[in-house]
Order: C-alpha cells, then structure tokens, then sequence
C-alpha cells in the first residue's frame, strides 16, 4: 500500500523499474553470497573454518580485476578484465583469468627478452593490485591502467547516460515546443530542478548558464551511478560513487572549475579577507592561509563526503545480507530466521539508499553550485 | 586502507570517462535541451500575457457594450419622452381647433336661429296684420251699415282732425 502510494506520487516507470529490479536482484545477490560462502569454505576448509564477514563486505566495496558474478558449487562465474600495464617503456596485455587461477604470470620484456613476473600480493603495501616481481624479489607498482569492475562499471554508466541524455536531445527536437513525455519528463523534471533550484539560487543571473551544462553532467553522473551502485547483478553494481577516487575526481572538476572561472574579486578576498581586522593578515598572514587552504578543503571535503555516504550504505546493506551467513555458520535455522529479518531490513536500507542517491546527487551538485557562485560574484553586498 | 587509497589506474579512466561524456553532452544535448526548454518557457509566458491582454481587452469591450446599451436606452427614453410631448401637443391643437370650430358652427347656427325667427316673426306680424285688418272691416261693415252711424263716424273723424 505505501509503496504503491509512493510509486503513484513520483508517477514515474523509471522509479518503479529501478525497485522491481532492486527487489528481484536482492533474492540474486543472496544466492551468489551463499554460492560465496560455500566456494570460500571449500577451499578455505584445511586452513580456517571461520567467515570473515569483514573482508567480505570490504570485498565487495573494492575495485577488482575480475568482475565476480556468482559461485555455484565451486565454480566461479566470473568476467574477466583485460589487464593493460606500462613498465620500463613496455606496455603489457592480458586477461586478469591468468592471474585468477595462479599466483604469477609471466610475460617476455619486448626489449631485452626477459622474463617479467606479474604478481597480486595477499598483503602488504599493494595488497589486491598487480605488481612486478624483480629480479631480486622486490616488488614494484607498474603504471596500471587496466579496465577494472569500476573502469567497466564507469563505461557502462557513461554510455547509458550518454544514450539517455542523446535520447531525450532527440525527443526534444522531436516534440518542439510541445509538453514533454515519458523520459523526456523525468529529465526535464530534473534538470529543472538543477537549472531552477540550484544553479539559480547560489549564481549570479548573468553568469549561471555557463555552468549549468557541468552542474547538470555532475549531477545525472553521482544520480545515475548511484542508482546503478544499487543494483547488485552484473553490468550494474560497481561500487563508482562510493569510491575515493571517482569523487576526487569529480571534486577535482569542481575545483578546476571554481578556480578557472573565477574573477579578480574571488582571488582578491583570498589575498585580503575583507572584513577582518588587519593584525590577522599584516605580520603573520593568518587569513590568507586560511583561506588558501579553504579553497582545497571545499572539494576534498565534497569528495570525503560522497565517498562517504554511498560506502556507509553499501555497508550497511552489505552488512544486513552477511549477518544471515555469519548466523547460518552458527546454526542453519538461525540463518533461515535471520534471512527474513535480515532481507527486510536490507529493503529498507535500500530504499533509504534511493533517498541518499538523489540526496548526494542534489548536495554535491548544490555545494559546486555555491562555489561557483562565491567565485564568480560581481559585488560585496554589505 | 585500501578504501581511501586513491587508485592511479581509474583516476585516468575516470578523467577520460568524465570529460568525454561532458563534452558529448555539451555539444549535442544540452544546446538541445536548453533552446527547447527556453522557447517553451518563452511560449507560455507570450501565451499568460497574451490571455491578459484578451481579459482586459474582453473586459474594455464589455464596459463599451455597457455603455452603449446605457446609451441607447437613454434614447429610447429621450424619445418616447419627445413623443408624448408632439401627441399632447396635437391632442391639445385638434382640441382647440375642434372648440373654435363647434363654436363658429354654433354660432353660425344662432345667426341662421335668430334669422329665421326675424322671419316669422315678421310673418306673424304680417299675418297679425292681415287678420287685424280683415277683422276691423268685418267691425266696420257691422258699424256702418246704416247711414246714421256712417254720418257720425264721418262726423267724429272730421272731429279728430279738426283737433289736429
């Protein structure tokens, strides 16, 4: 009844599209923990019978090489990535399956017709990435560009947003002047929403349009990913927004932005802080620093904020789900009753994600929409 | 650690991924979007103020038509009010005229009455006359119808103008 109230209010398929398939896949994330669960105790049984719910979850959060689908009675479904590495001048292709199924791989050095050992370590400071084996031993890090689950995730959102946005474009040209329709309506609701709601209210009326194209981008990018990071089954699921480095990437945009766009008033208050006493700028140039340092603690902290809340979801979905297997080790029939509470508890989360998603979404977006208004200003209004 | 540990490799795909996408948006979908979105905005703000302007022209027209209606039946009073005025004015003239006319006819009638009776009356006077006339002879034949008498009368008319 509530959720169809609620599907009856946003009124829009794509919502309901989007829970269909969160619920559906939930029942197939579980059977490939499960299936997890068995491959890890088959071949962990010799060494340590105990689940380590921990490294499961983080597990799942992590970028990989391969992209993991399920394991069914020990057998894994896994897709593997193409692995692309640049050492010494030398550029090195092959499938991540070399590296699954061993602990090395060896290639021929193009130049010198040496060995090269590929290896992923269990631990230490490159733990789950790829590195070389030297010579002598030591490890070394090469320039690794491989297409990861995240690369791949990343492409896969992209081309959907790309094809969704030229979509719409089309419809535009299509439709005229004429009310919008179908997802055409929902996009237009959006940008909108971002045009009128954001970029209006925070920038100045003459010089918010030249950002509205990136606010928007920005924008549909964390949405989309977000709601993509929710869907646990294959070309979807990749955890982009809640990791570290596609947020300082975006933050890094919005930094560039801010500070490519801003007029000589924006760098003038850094300089002189207007408004302050003298004695903290004169001697000992307090307020300028403050300042300068401020102009990267407004992107690091957009970026430590979506990374942030979308992994602490995740967690916390993640968490629901394994809580039935840590159970079910202890007793199979408190891991069948956990499995109900467990599923539940999961589904609201989720739904609460679909709030953080278009939350996040709206905060960062809001948050360089103000920064580049405070970089742009034309006049102190005191 | 590896959790917050920025990853060199999707970094660069990220950039490329990112800036791709931007662009491919900014120069075939947002042009788009944004031009359609301002002309249908620019529409329907045209379309409000047309609406207004046809209220109010809608409503001018109504304060003329009442007016006009105010006017004409102002005429319509102004006119019957001439009318009756003109219809007594005739009443009052054929009144008048309808007077002066029975009087000269009832004058002329007394004329005519007052001729007649001149008439008759001079008729029976004459009548009178004729009649006194014949009755003093049939008076006389009975007087003086022997010569005594005829001697006498002769005598006392003789008399009278011998007085004179």
């Amino acid at each position: 009844m509530k959720i169809k109230r609620i599907v009856d209010y946003t009124g829009n398929k794509i919502f309901v599209i989007i829970s269909l398939l969160m619920l559906l896949t939930f029942t197939v994330s579980v059977e490939a923990l499960a299936a997890d669960n068995n491959g890890v105790e088959q071949e962990e049984n010799k060494i340590e019978e105990k689940l380590d719910a921990g490294s499961i979850i983080i597990d799942h959060l992590l970028n990989d090489y391969e992209w993991h689908i399920l394991t069914w009675k020990g057998k894994h479904l896994s897709v593997y990535l193409p692995v692309i590495l640049f050492d010494d001048g030398n550029m090195y292709v092959f499938s991540s399956r070399y590296l699954s199924h061993d602990d090395k791989y060896i290639m021929k050095n193009k130049k010198n017709g040496k060995d090269v050992i590929f290896s992923i370590p269990e631990d230490g400071k490159y733990k789950g990435k790829i590195v070389i084996i030297g010579e002598n031993g030591e490890i070394r890090r090469p320039f690794d560009i491989s297409i990861t689950k995240n690369v791949l995730g990343l492409f896969v959102s992209c081309t959907l947003m790309v094809v969704l946005f030229l979509f719409v474009a089309k419809a535009y040209k299509k439709r005229g002047e004429k009310a919008p329709k179908g997802l055409q309506s929902l996009f237009e609701m959006l940008i909108c929403f971002v045009r009128d709601d954001i970029a209006k209210k925070t920038i100045d009326e003459h010089h918010y349009e030249k950002y509205l194209p990136y606010l928007v981008t920005v924008f549909f990018f964390i949405f989309i990913n977000n709601l993509l990071g929710l869907i646990p089954i294959f070309p979807f699921g990749a955890n982009l927004t809640g990791n570290i480095t596609v947020t300082i990437v975006l933050a890094l945009f919005t930094f560039i932005i801010t500070n490519i766009f801003g007029n000589r008033e924006y760098y003038k208050d850094i300089v002189n802080t207007p408004g302050v006493p003298w004695y903290l700028k004169l001697p000992v140039p307090l307020m300028p620093v403050i300042e300068l340092v401020g102009c990267f603690t407004k992107p690091f902290v957009l970026a430590v904020r979506l990374f942030a809340n979308i992994t602490a979801g995740h967690i916390v979905v993640l968490g629901f789900i394994t809580i039935i297997f840590v159970l079910g080790e202890m007793s199979m029939y408190a891991g069948y009753a956990m499995s109900v509470v467990s599923l539940l508890l999961a589904i609201f989360v989720d739904c609460l994600e679909l709030l953080v998603a278009f939350i996040q979404a709206y905060v960062f977006t809001l948050l360089s929409a103000l920064y580049f208004g405070m970089s742009c200003k034309e006049e102190h209004k005191e | 650690m590896e959790l917050i540990t920025p990853d060199f490799g999707l970094m660069f795909w990220m950039v490329l991924a990112f800036a791709i996408v931007f662009f491919i948006l900014l120069k075939f979908a947002f042009p788009v979007i944004n031009k359609m979105l301002k002309n249908r905005e620019e529409k329907i703000a045209t379309a409000l103020e047309e609406a207004e302007k046809i209220h109010e022209e809608m409503l001018n027209i109504q304060q003329s038509n009442a007016k006009l209606l105010k006017q004409a039946q102002e005429e319509r009073d102004k006119m019957f009010a001439e009318a009756r005025q003109e219809y007594d004015e005739m009443l009052k003239k054929a009144k008048t005229k309808a007077n002066e006319e029975a009087e000269r006819i009832i004058e002329n009638a007394k004329v005519s009455i007052e001729n007649e009776r001149m008439a008759a009356m001079t008729d029976i006077k004459n009548q009178i006359a004729n009649i006194s006339i014949k009755v003093a002879e049939k008076i006389l034949e009975q007087h003086l119808d022997n010569d005594e008498a005829q001697i006498a009368y002769i005598n006392r008319l003789l008399e009278k103008e011998d007085k004179k």
